[in-house]
């Protein structure tokens, strides 16, 4: 802890650059400022509030879900949140909403945190879990398909999972942690994947509008570093291991990227941001269309959502259904394999799991 | 010279699991005076017990892990050239993970 009267170190005496008063404790990477804690909790949450009002994120007697994992960002959101919306008076209703995928020695542990969060920050939880939902845990679909493509099944069951779990806690939007670092790394993400689709959507502060429950990201413009810093000096509890199947996504190439470009010019990440709302796409460009999915109802720009596709795979034993990419614009090919032949013509027998209802 | 060293944000994992660490270290030259870059070193060979990788990437810390001596970022005080003194506190938090 630091006191007032303790000695500088040779060379380090700065002061604050905003009070001028106290002792500098951190370089803000979005301005290179040098910047007292006490400064430091102000900028913070003033920029975040700014942010919040600015892109009119929510209105006055909504109901909001913080999706929660336990983890740094999460946890930083959730207390941020009900801090301003006392202070600013948004005259929100606050909730916690935690996934359990069925990860054992990851998730189990970070949602003791979020339990923690809930005593905490006094909000209300609500936990939705992949096996009361899917039929399946993490665990045992990673046991199916080996420990390729792990994340894309997780982030798809992921989304609709945090729209159940807003429907049962019956809120008006879902507020999730995503930092600048992460909004950076998925333009990147896009662009090397070639995917326009998702390139044009990417960077919207409110997506989904137009589904069942709209998203935020109130931290779209905040560094991952001053969030981790933000938690540091207030103290805040979360729980920071990386997934264990994480290591062989491919986010990970471009978040080494980001981190050695934040490294030599820090404002990178911001502006990559920046270029990712400024695209546009040429009007030649054939753009997939929205609609809805034939089995389940959630929005989907191809005759069945993502989830039903992975869900089929799993249960006939098709680990590769809806992995790679179709050729053509909706998923004609895969749906002929999914009516029961699989790739070697042979019609196969796989118990099939019990599945939750995906209506919505 | 004793020092504090804590690891959080997952780096604990590197050091079985431990994030306390309370060190004593002798300069390599004979002025007395270390610097970040020696700690660094010094962490490498004699805590880091598995996957250096994650904590280091060449003569620095590996981008995204944030560094605080006495609860001021390094960036304040010359990072690798940060002189350290006797009781110092040095934390390395890891932001590579979920949020």
């Amino acid at each position: 802890m630091e006191e007032a009267g303790a000695k500088p170190r040779k060379g380090v005496s700065c002061l604050c650059c905003i009070c001028d008063n106290r002792k500098a404790a951190l370089k803000r990477p979005k301005t290179l400022q040098q910047i007292c804690r006490e400064c430091f909790y102000e900028v913070f949450e003033e920029e975040i509030h700014q942010v919040i009002v600015k892109n009119h994120l929510f209105r006055p007697g909504e109901r909001i879900a913080v999706g929660a994992s336990g983890g740094k960002d999460s946890t930083v959101l959730a207390y941020v949140l009900s801090e301003l919306n006392r202070r600013h008076n948004y005259g929100l209703d606050l909730f916690l909403l935690s996934v359990d995928e069925g990860i054992t020695g990851y998730r189990d542990d970070s949602l003791e945190t979020v339990k923690r969060n809930e005593i905490q920050y006094g909000l209300p939880l609500q936990i939705v879990s992949y096996k009361d939902l899917y039929g399946w845990t993490m665990d045992e679909i990673v046991k199916m398909i080996g420990l390729k493509n792990n994340c894309t099944f997780c982030g798809v069951f992921r989304r609709q999972a945090l729209d159940r779990g807003a429907a049962l806690l019956k809120v008006d939007k879902l507020a999730t942690g995503h930092n600048a670092d992460d909004m950076a790394e998925t333009v990147l993400l896009n662009i090397l994947r070639g995917d326009i689709a998702r390139l044009s959507r990417c960077t919207a502060i409110i997506t989904g509008e137009d589904g069942p429950i709209p998203r935020c990201k109130p931290f779209k413009y905040t560094y991952e570093k001053e969030i981790v810093m933000y938690a540091y000096f207030k103290k805040l509890d979360y729980f920071s291991t990386e997934c264990i199947y994480s290591p062989n996504a491919y986010r990970g190439f471009a978040r080494e990227f980001i981190k050695d470009l934040e490294r030599i010019r820090p404002r990178a990440i911001l502006d990559i941001i920046k270029s990712g709302e400024d695209f546009r796409i040429s009007t030649s460009t054939k753009m997939p269309e929205q609609g809805t999915c034939e089995r389940c109802g959630y929005i989907s720009s191809q005759k069945w959502c993502k989830a039903c596709v992975l869900l089929e795979g799993l249960n006939r034993g098709l680990p590769k259904l809806g992995i790679g990419r179709s050729r053509g614009l909706d998923n004609e090919t895969e749906k002929r394999e999914m009516k029961g032949r699989s790739s070697d013509g042979q019609t196969r027998s796989i118990e099939s799991k019990q599945c939750g209802t995906l209506d919505f | 010279m004793q020092l504090t060293l804590e690891f959080g944000g997952g780096l604990e994992l590197l050091c079985d699991s431990v994030k306390i660490h309370n060190v004593s270290i002798n300069p390599e030259n004979g002025v007395g005076k270390l610097v970040m870059k020696d700690l660094l070193s010094w962490v490498r060979s004699n805590l880091i017990k598995e996957r250096p990788e994650m904590f280091m990437k060449g003569d620095t810390v590996r981008p995204g892990v944030l560094v605080l001596v006495n609860d001021c970022d390094w960036e304040l005080s010359g990072q690798l050239d940060t002189t350290l003194e006797e009781k110092d506190v040095v934390v390395f938090i890891s932001t590579l993970h979920g949020g």
